[in-house]
């Protein structure tokens, strides 16, 4: 057997290990959806009454914000699932085996991107009874997904090298969390980039968060009407600047993942 | 007959923190070598290092004849490694980690599912074999982590303390499944905290502390080492134990231990059936009453704690402390 098609049954092992342990805790799926369900409706119908976004619908605006987040503090889980299983040595029985190094990695993001689709169903089906609407056609709208679906892969791919060198898998959700919630906050999420202070609006036009949620407002047809034209390059060509920034970080990530599981060893 | 495990001059540190300091370990092929030491001595450092997960500073090591740093991934064919936590996915049952770890090992679909069913039924694990592991008692976690490490038929097994935490009678169970996959024919390095074990177990013993060896021998030799013999007398009252201690220091070939608890006096002695004449008699000429007499062999405890003090001459309060480090998760 040559090392490609080893490494693809290695990676396909482990994936089936991922699904079939995401398969028994569903409470994974639930719980990373039920926080922004509950984010989705206080923002909808607490904040919305007071948030101008140009005359259209504010919650129509905000539910691709509140899906773009969803995606990035889901793939806290990857990161979390693998600092797991250094504290409890699986890593050090893996590392042991005749497997190729990237199998682990492999097969956890593939697990967790099982999970997101769902929790991308999930999210979609509350936005639909929110009030949102795609309002374009089937092709741009399938690209939108898309868009979300890689963005949250090539996430999962930062956490995994995070969580490799974590100390312990509560205190790592903690830590991501704290990057993580301005990330998505200081950009186009919830309000219009263009109200924002200076240094804080450089910050949010070249935020990849802003490009993916750009890029999804534009593919559904949500982007409000009578809204100004960006002036920034990644908001005027979203799409383009969506699938960069995933392949910047997978470019980053992934190497660098795969560099930290070998050398890994459980403290 | 070959050596299946060399290692020579291995060395590795953790910061200032020294693991291994110039470690050199043979292990025959189909034996046993029981790595003893107290916490923080370098046996699981040991164990990563010979199982190609943690890379020496210097020195080098081959485990069946591959060296473990060049030829990692050829190795990894041929051991198996059960580490000091019972590593298994506890979402599985016992059946799919085993049948995953077949996988992994590139057996193929139906020898890994063959393989599974017997090791369930070899480590009597049948009855439960379908249900996840997180409801395993510790015991059986254990056994399915032990099972898991020679899914392959390893030449060589590493065991890290495999049964700390366990109680006795899943202790003695482990044993018995660790007995009998010697008797196959695998070489086995175990590390363990009870000396016990690695008496009941082990052909040879390796005893070390700061990363070092600092005994090697059968349980046998080591125990002649410290010395000869113990003679245990016990007494009628705890006064009569203080008394007994003074009168007897001339007999004795070292130092004379008095456990209170059972008004016992324990004495090193060389040639034993003569002492014990001998220490009868004093006893009885100073008036000591006596409730009886064993002469026996030193435990492996007196020899470890023998071995272990001396290796460490006027040792600075702090180094067990922050040598303790390289253990606690």
């Amino acid at each position: 057997m040559n090392a490609f098609s080893q490494a693809v049954e290695d990676g396909l092992t482990l994936t089936k290990r991922n699904v079939l342990k995401n398969l028994r805790n569903p409470d994974i799926v639930v719980f990373a959806s039920a926080a922004p369900i509950a984010f989705a409706l206080l923002f909808g119908f607490v904040f919305g009454s007071a948030i101008d976004v140009g005359g259209s619908n504010y919650r129509e605006f905000m539910v691709i914000g509140i899906l773009t987040q969803t995606m990035l503090l889901t793939a806290t889980n990857t990161g979390v699932g693998i600092a797991h299983d250094m504290k409890l040595g699986l890593i050090d029985r893996f590392r042991s085996l005749p497997i190729s190094q990237s199998a682990v990695l492999i097969g956890r993001t593939n697990g967790d991107a099982v999970n997101n689709v769902l929790v991308i169903v999930l999210m979609s089906l509350t936005g639909l009874l929110m009030g949102w609407r795609i309002r374009s056609n089937a092709l741009d709208a399938a690209l939108a997904f898309l868009v979300l679906f890689l963005f949250a892969y090539a996430a999962s791919w930062i956490t995994a090298a995070i969580g490799l060198t974590a100390k312990s898998p509560e205190v790592l959700g903690n830590a991501m969390l704290m990057v993580l919630l301005p990330l998505t906050f200081i950009s186009n999420s919830f309000v219009p980039s263009e109200g924002l202070p200076s240094v804080l609006r450089v910050v949010a036009d070249w935020n990849p968060v802003s490009a993916v949620v750009e890029a999804c407002r534009q593919l559904f047809g949500n982007i409000p009407a009578g809204r100004p034209d960006p002036d920034v390059w990644p908001l005027q060509n979203p799409v383009l600047a969506s699938f960069l920034w995933i392949a910047l970080i997978l470019a980053i990530f992934v190497p660098l993942a795969i560099h930290r599981y070998k050398k890994a060893v459980s403290q | 007959m070959t050596n299946a495990i060399v290692a020579e001059g291995l060395k590795r540190n953790f910061g200032t923190n020294t693991a291994l300091d110039g470690l050199d370990l043979t292990v025959r092929e189909g034996t046993v070598l029981g790595l003893l030491g107290p916490n923080g001595s370098g046996k699981t450092t040991t164990v990563r290092v010979l199982s190609t997960l943690l890379r020496p500073d210097s020195g080098r090591a081959t485990v069946a004849g591959l060296d473990v740093q060049t030829d990692a991934v050829k190795l990894r064919r041929k051991i198996g490694l059960s580490g000091q936590y019972a590593a298994v996915d506890e979402d599985l049952t016992a059946r799919e980690n085993l049948r995953m770890v077949g996988r992994l090992y590139h057996l193929g679909a139906s020898v890994s599912n063959k393989r599974a069913d017997e090791l369930l039924e070899r480590f009597d694990l049948t009855e439960s074999a379908d249900r996840q592991v997180k409801g395993y008692s510790g015991g059986m976690r254990r056994r399915v982590d032990l099972a898991c490490s020679v899914v392959s038929k390893p030449e060589v097994l590493f065991l890290d303390e495999p049964t700390t935490g366990l109680d006795v009678r899943s202790r003695m169970a482990m044993w018995e499944v660790i007995a009998e996959l010697v008797r196959g024919g695998t070489t086995l390095l175990l590390t363990t905290q009870y000396l016990e074990e690695a008496d009941q177990l082990a052909d040879r013993i390796t005893v070390m502390d700061h990363g070092r060896v600092i005994a090697e021998g059968t349980p046998d030799e080591l125990k002649d080492r410290v010395g000869g013999e113990r003679l245990e007398i016990t007494v009628g009252s705890r006064s009569d134990a203080t008394h007994a201690r003074t009168v007897l220091r001339e007999i004795a070939q070292g130092e004379i231990t008095v456990d209170e608890e059972n008004d016992r006096v324990i004495v090193p002695v060389t040639d034993g059936p003569a002492a014990l004449v001998n220490s009868i008699r004093v006893l009885d000429r100073s008036n000591v009453r006596l409730v009886g007499t064993t002469l026996r062999r030193p435990s492996m405890d007196e020899v470890f704690l023998a071995l272990t003090d001396n290796s460490r001459p006027a040792d600075a309060a702090g180094v067990p402390d922050a040598r303790a480090k390289e253990r606690i998760k």
